[in-house]
């Protein structure tokens, strides 16, 4: 059963972030399609932000005498570079689709197009090969918070609560889970967050009261770049040992997925990205997950296809996604470029 | 007067568009590779020049001579095998630009390519050449997979109709179950190549039971290279959907349905049935640019396929886009992407650049077909400003630098780190 938790929230951590990420941009009125490239983006930046920062001996003697304070701090660092990346990265969306009324299906398209080639481009530049992987040890024995780095005896049984939150954990996990209460607040009950959700739904009247629409939606597609910067370096962090191959199996068009089941409502997709999380666990790992903990491997013996497992995540979706169609409600202004003079 | 009138046609804008696209993609290619070149240690400004002319003229390379130099020359191969990767992509562009002009964004080739791959090569191998001809074989083996990646369409196209689920979502899913549901009865099937021991994880080629499409004459004029009739066959499916979405009322109801499904409707037209039906149309061309790659008879298709997807079906959305949706305009396009992928296999062999920089110039390209608009209304502003000019094709090149240097600034700050 902890295994199961812990498996769950690893996948659905970036799931949430990501379609956090979503949320922001759709709330102020453009489509982020390209939360997938931007995944890819920022968990390469991240990866090779790690391998620079371990080029230093500064950072390679906190390894050595066991500073782990210091190094969830780096953890941390990377975090914030990789969103500032994919920041970055997403100004090329917002300029094409705000300035430049661009089609933003497309422009997003063109994003997942380029990250995926510009990552591999230098990947095989840096490291000669087409997986950028840390220079030295790993993500579990660098990052992880287990028993022994807090000092704990391997022995020493914490209970079901600490044995399942506290060891072999992330820190970015909690992280990620702050920052997604935090922002929720912020769309809900904050002058920022209530102007921002004009934007996606009437932005006519919104500018009629003096918002500006254009810098709001600049300033939804950009937290919507970070998030989703972040959760691809998470996602590398947590389910790919700290590497980069410039795929993040379709993690980002998931979020999206968990976006628009959620209804564009953070609560939801709370909830929604935990059962996707739940569907993708039982995918990656279905062979050691013991539910009962009686030793036997369940979803092993009943005999199903492993292929039928990874497809299940899919199918869900759609089934899904076929179930709650009729009641969700997309911002009415999404995907539609702003132009002032149009009444 | 005369130019002034070119100038504003929409076709000549539509043209110059992509012909400015095209350039601007280059050259962010270009700038990325002297960047490499000037920042890598082990890189040289002479190696990056080589790779910038690899980028544009890499179909007429020839390798390197004993000195190092690159050599120039015409290379049968390199244009055969061109055309031969031209064919898929005509089919998967088609799909894409087909089911955009009906108001569908079919992100879903990838998948549909994938079932038409199944079901073709599953035909092709499956029946007992012995007994029958093997031209009947291949016309069962490409005609199945059509109809099996129509079917494939059809799911998305459902949803989209019934239950006003964007298609993109649907098409994404269906992509990756298509990618497993592939992996899963290959892995169950007995078409895995075992007769050579070196290739672990490949279908048999379709020759392993003498089925392969026709050469058609094409391998006399290119020797060495891979070409074969599927070039032709998907020329004229191009220009059928032309005749198709152009001269038909079929094609105006599609259409009419694309631009506003209400009005549509209102007009008489069932809405519903023709998402469906555009989709699977799409469906099917995707899965015809299967067949004609797998049914080759010179191509391995790498089964355990659960975790990506094939890159012929994106490509069909660079392909489209630039050509503007245009079917005739897209046979041009996917030769040049084609192009730009051969230039990309010699950039690997021949330097210690990689072929993943051609990506990147599609990326760019397709970034800056996203807002063609804004760059066809500059030119026709263009057009209004000057009286009379020089050349016009050089006349759109000075509306260039607001978008190429806003894309290198860009581009520069993802390098920098």
């Amino acid at each position: 059963m902890t295994f199961l938790i812990q498996q769950t929230l690893i996948y659905a951590v970036p799931l949430m972030i990501v379609a956090l990420a979503g949320v922001f941009a759709e709330r102020s009125g453009i489509i982020n399609l390209a939360l997938e490239g931007i995944m890819v983006f920022g968990a390469f930046i991240g990866v090779w932000f790690v391998r620079i920062l371990q080029t230093s001996d500064a950072i390679l003697s906190l390894k050595q005498s066991g500073n782990w304070v210091a190094l969830q701090g780096v953890e941390l660092l990377v975090m914030l570079v990789a969103a500032a990346f994919g920041a970055l990265f997403s100004l090329l969306l917002s300029f094409a689709s705000i300035n430049l009324r661009a089609d933003q299906t497309i422009g997003g398209t063109a994003l997942n197009l380029m990250a995926p080639a510009l990552v591999l481009f230098f990947i095989r530049i840096i490291a000669n090969q087409n997986t950028l992987q840390m220079l030295t040890g790993d993500a579990a024995s660098w990052f992880m918070i287990k028993k022994s780095t807090l000092g704990i005896d391997k022995s020493t049984d914490l209970g079901f609560f600490g044995e399942t939150f506290i060891n072999k954990v992330y820190l970015a996990t909690y992280v990620c889970i702050l920052l997604f209460i935090i922002l929720s607040i912020l769309l809900y009950k904050t002058r920022f967050g209530l102007r921002l959700r004009a934007c996606g739904e009437n932005p006519q009247a919104a500018d009629s009261l003096g918002i500006n629409v254009y810098k709001m939606r600049y300033a939804g597609t950009t937290i919507s770049g970070a998030l989703a910067g972040m959760g691809g370096f998470v996602y590398a962090l947590t389910t790919a040992n700290c590497a980069s191959n410039g795929d993040v199996a379709g993690f980002g068009f998931l979020a999206l997925a968990v976006m628009i089941f959620g209804n564009w409502k953070p609560g939801n997709i709370a909830v929604a990205s935990l059962l996707f999380g739940l569907f993708k666990c039982i995918a990656a790992s279905y062979a050691s997950i013991d539910i009962n903990g009686d030793g036997v491997y369940m979803l092993a013996e009943i005999g199903i296809s492993a292929h039928l497992y990874r497809m299940l995540p899919y199918i869900v979706t759609l089934l899904v996604l076929a179930f709650t169609s009729k009641s969700s409600r997309a911002p009415k202004a999404e995907g539609i470029p702003y132009d002032k003079g149009q009444r | 007067m005369k130019k002034e009138g070119l100038l504003q046609s929409e076709g000549f804008k539509s043209v110059a568009a992509s012909v400015l696209s095209i350039l601007i993609g280059l050259a962010v290619g270009s700038i990325v590779i002297i960047i490499v070149g000037l920042t890598s240690p082990n890189l040289s400004l002479s190696a990056a020049w080589d790779g910038i002319r690899i980028v544009f003229g890499g179909l007429f390379s020839t390798g390197r001579d004993a000195a190092g130099t690159l050599t120039w020359g015409f290379n049968s191969t390199n244009i055969g095998n061109m055309l031969f990767r031209a064919a898929p992509l005509i089919m998967t562009g088609l799909s894409v630009g087909m089911a955009y002009k009906t108001g569908l964004f079919n992100i879903g080739a990838p998948g549909q390519y994938l079932i038409g791959t199944l079901v073709s090569l599953s035909i092709a191998l499956g029946l007992p050449s012995e007994t029958m001809s093997t031209t009947l074989i291949w016309i069962l083996a490409f005609v199945g997979g059509t109809l099996a990646g129509a079917l494939w369409g059809v799911i998305p196209g459902m949803f989209k109709a019934f239950l006003n689920i964007n298609e993109v979502l649907a098409c994404i899913m269906t992509n990756w179950i298509a990618a497993n549901l592939v992996t899963w009865l290959f892995d169950i099937s007995n078409f895995k190549n075992v007769a050579e021991s070196t290739k672990t994880g490949y279908i048999y080629k379709t020759t392993y039971n003498g089925v392969a499409t026709a050469k058609m004459g094409l391998d006399k004029l290119f020797p060495g290279s891979q070409v074969n009739g599927g070039i032709i066959i998907a020329v004229v499916f191009a220009i059928g959907v032309y005749v198709m979405m152009s001269k038909t009322t079929f094609g105006y109801q599609l259409k009419a349905c694309g631009s506003n499904r209400h009005a549509a409707r209102y007009a008489g037209i069932a809405d519903k049935r023709n998402i469906v039906i555009s989709m699977a149309i799409a469906g099917g061309l995707s899965a015809a640019g299967a067949s004609l790659y797998y049914l080759s008879g010179n191509t391995e298709f790498f089964w355990s396929t659960y975790q990506s997807l094939p890159a012929i079906g994106f490509n069909g959305i660079p392909v489209a886009m630039l050509a503007s949706c245009n079917p005739i305009g897209i046979i041009f396009t996917s030769l040049f992407m084609s192009m730009l992928d051969i230039s990309g296999l010699q950039l690997t062999n021949l330097t210690a650049y990689n072929e993943y920089i051609t990506n990147v110039i599609i990326a760019v390209i397709v970034y800056l077909s996203a807002f063609s608009l804004v760059i066809k209304m500059w030119i026709g502003k263009l057009g209004k400003k000057k009286d009379d000019g020089a050349d016009a094709n050089a006349e759109p090149v000075p509306a260039a630098p607001a978008p190429a240097s806003a894309q290198a600034e860009t581009e520069k700050g993802g390098d920098a780190k």
